[in-house]
């Protein structure tokens, strides 16, 4: 039996006025999966994590999640929404005036009437999670960009989402760090039973740690498969995003006129 | 020649329209943060909270200056009265003055330079690092969570700050006339009490400083919510909130001060 599907996307669009980033989406997520969405820089992929969390709305297709159409709930029923998803922002946007137990803890006391005891035990489960309990009692700034993430991490699964969103984990992190964090998103996912997105460009750390690879380029899904067909693959814009090679299908050189003319050299040799 | 002409009628009306659209979104914005202020009120802590950092910490500044106005207002006054023969008046013109317009005029504009920008820079960075939008997925309310009680906090704590800056300033008056030039104490004191009344100055200075509060603040929120993500649109933001707060404090008092001392001598 086929793995129940926990997001769907049909014939998913969305424009910034009149400018396409998204040109038709289609693609399906399992419950318990790693799933990497990969693309250059501005190819449209954090555009569709805003568009599955309800952020933005499409200008054309959908969004299911967990059988809902995303854009159609009001504002409430989204909301209620997202307390089943949980988002990793980039440099993991932890609230800076709150300490690391505070901002682990932010969801519960916003969103629950547990009494503080409780949230003090589960906030200090999900540090343990991520290797951080003893750090609870420390200020955003005081940690490592690593660290950091790590707490964001926790925090996202407060509340035991049913998904996790990661924007670019991997960013500006040391190796241990990025292995840690590779490491944690495999884990959880498997652990507690979650959906996870990870938005990338690290080729080399997510095939180890995912499921299931999409390609966007150009607004629409260039590949897709396993990370084993996306390693073999001889599709040139897989191969040359795959081994990270400087020209292929993404040129090198942004469009210009002739490179003589640029000079003003066409005369001098012709 | 006419295509310059055009290109900067185009620029003018550009402008224009930008500035009209940006006064109807921060209309809306205002609105909404009176709609989403039950949160705030309901769980007065937050409020408490932000009461500290955009009341109790500008006391200093406001202390500081409220003293130093009160003494220069007291030297000038009594150097110009005492030409006359009326120094023992010189209690009144310092409260009166102070009461009246220094007081809640002068600590707006301190407390926009304080609070306000500060305020702004907090939500400003709070959007450019995702906080908000954090907030956001995690089903709160940013606008509910952490714009409304910064407004209500700069609400609440404005007409304190300016009656904290009349009392300091009515106190470095009292220093430099009674107690260094030798005014007689009593005179000060009862000219004073006589002169100033608590329905047209004390009342209407408090007002004035409602007022001011909540313009500050809408601005200063409004400007940190609207900045670009980015550190150069979170500078611009928190100039333009300590600039507009200015003029709108300045325009509104003369407004505020035409309504309320119509025929009062």
């Amino acid at each position: 039996m086929p793995p129940e599907t926990l997001i769907e996307a049909k014939s998913l669009g969305f424009s910034y006025d009149t400018r396409p980033i998204l040109k038709g989406i289609d693609m399906t997520m399992s419950r318990g999966k790693v799933i990497a969405i990969m693309g250059g820089s501005g190819s449209g992929k954090t555009t569709l994590l805003r568009l599955i969390s309800g952020e933005i709305q499409p200008t054309s297709g959908y969004v299911k999640f967990a059988g809902e159409v995303v854009h159609e709930l009001n504002r409430d029923a989204l909301f209620k929404l997202r307390r089943k998803m949980g988002m990793l922002f980039q440099f993991g946007a932890l609230f800076t005036d709150l300490s690391v137990f505070d901002n682990v803890a932010f969801q519960m006391r916003e969103h629950t009437n547990l009494p503080e005891s409780m949230i003090r035990d589960l906030v200090l489960m999900k540090l343990h999670a991520v290797g951080l309990r003893g750090a609870h009692h420390l200020m955003p700034n005081q940690l490592s960009g690593g660290m950091a993430r790590r707490v964001a991490l926790a925090r996202s699964i407060a509340l035991d989402p049913m998904l996790i969103m990661y924007d670019e984990p991997f960013t500006g992190l040391d190796p241990i760090s990025l292995s840690v964090i590779g490491n944690l998103i495999r884990r959880l996912t498997d652990t507690l039973g979650i959906t996870s997105i990870v938005v990338t460009h690290d080729v080399q750390e997510s095939l180890k740690i995912v499921d299931y690879v999409y390609f966007i380029a150009d607004g629409v899904i260039a590949a897709q498969g396993t990370p084993k067909e996306v390693r073999d693959s001889v599709a040139p814009f897989v191969h040359q995003f795959v081994h990270g090679e400087e020209d292929g299908p993404v040129p090198f050189h942004y469009p210009a006129q002739a490179y003589k003319k640029d000079l003003n050299l066409e005369d001098t040799f012709a | 020649m006419p295509k310059r002409i055009v290109a900067s009628i185009q620029h003018i009306g550009h402008r224009v329209i930008e500035s009209i659209w940006r006064l109807g979104r921060a209309t809306r914005f205002f609105i909404l943060v009176l709609l989403k202020s039950g949160t705030s009120l309901r769980r007065f802590g937050l409020v408490i909270r932000e009461l500290y950092f955009t009341g109790v910490l500008s006391l200093i500044i406001i202390v500081v200056s409220g003293l130093f106005v009160g003494m220069v207002l007291g030297l000038q006054g009594y150097e110009t009265l005492q030409k006359y023969g009326s120094e023992s008046a010189v209690g009144t013109l310092v409260a009166l003055s102070l009461v009246r317009e220094l007081g809640p005029v002068v600590a707006a504009l301190l407390f926009a330079s304080r609070a306000g920008s500060a305020i702004t820079a907090e939500i400003g960075l709070m959007k450019a690092t995702e906080q908000l939008a954090a907030m956001g997925l995690m089903a709160v309310d940013p606008i509910a969570r952490v714009v409304a009680p910064r407004f209500w906090s700069g609400v609440i704590s404005m007409p304190f700050l300016a009656a904290m800056f009349s009392v300091m300033g009515v106190f470095g008056g009292y220093l430099v006339t009674v107690v260094f030039i030798g005014v007689d104490e009593g005179s000060f004191w009862s000219q004073m009490q006589s002169a100033v009344d608590f329905r047209f100055d004390i009342l209407n200075g408090f007002i004035k400083s409602c007022f001011f509060g909540v313009a500050v603040t809408a601005i200063a929120v409004f400007e940190g919510y609207d900045a670009p993500p980015t550190a150069e649109g979170v500078s611009g933001a928190t100039t333009r909130t300590v600039v507009t707060s200015s003029l709108v404090i300045l325009g509104l008092d003369f407004i505020l001060t035409a309504f309320m001392f119509r025929g009062v001598s």
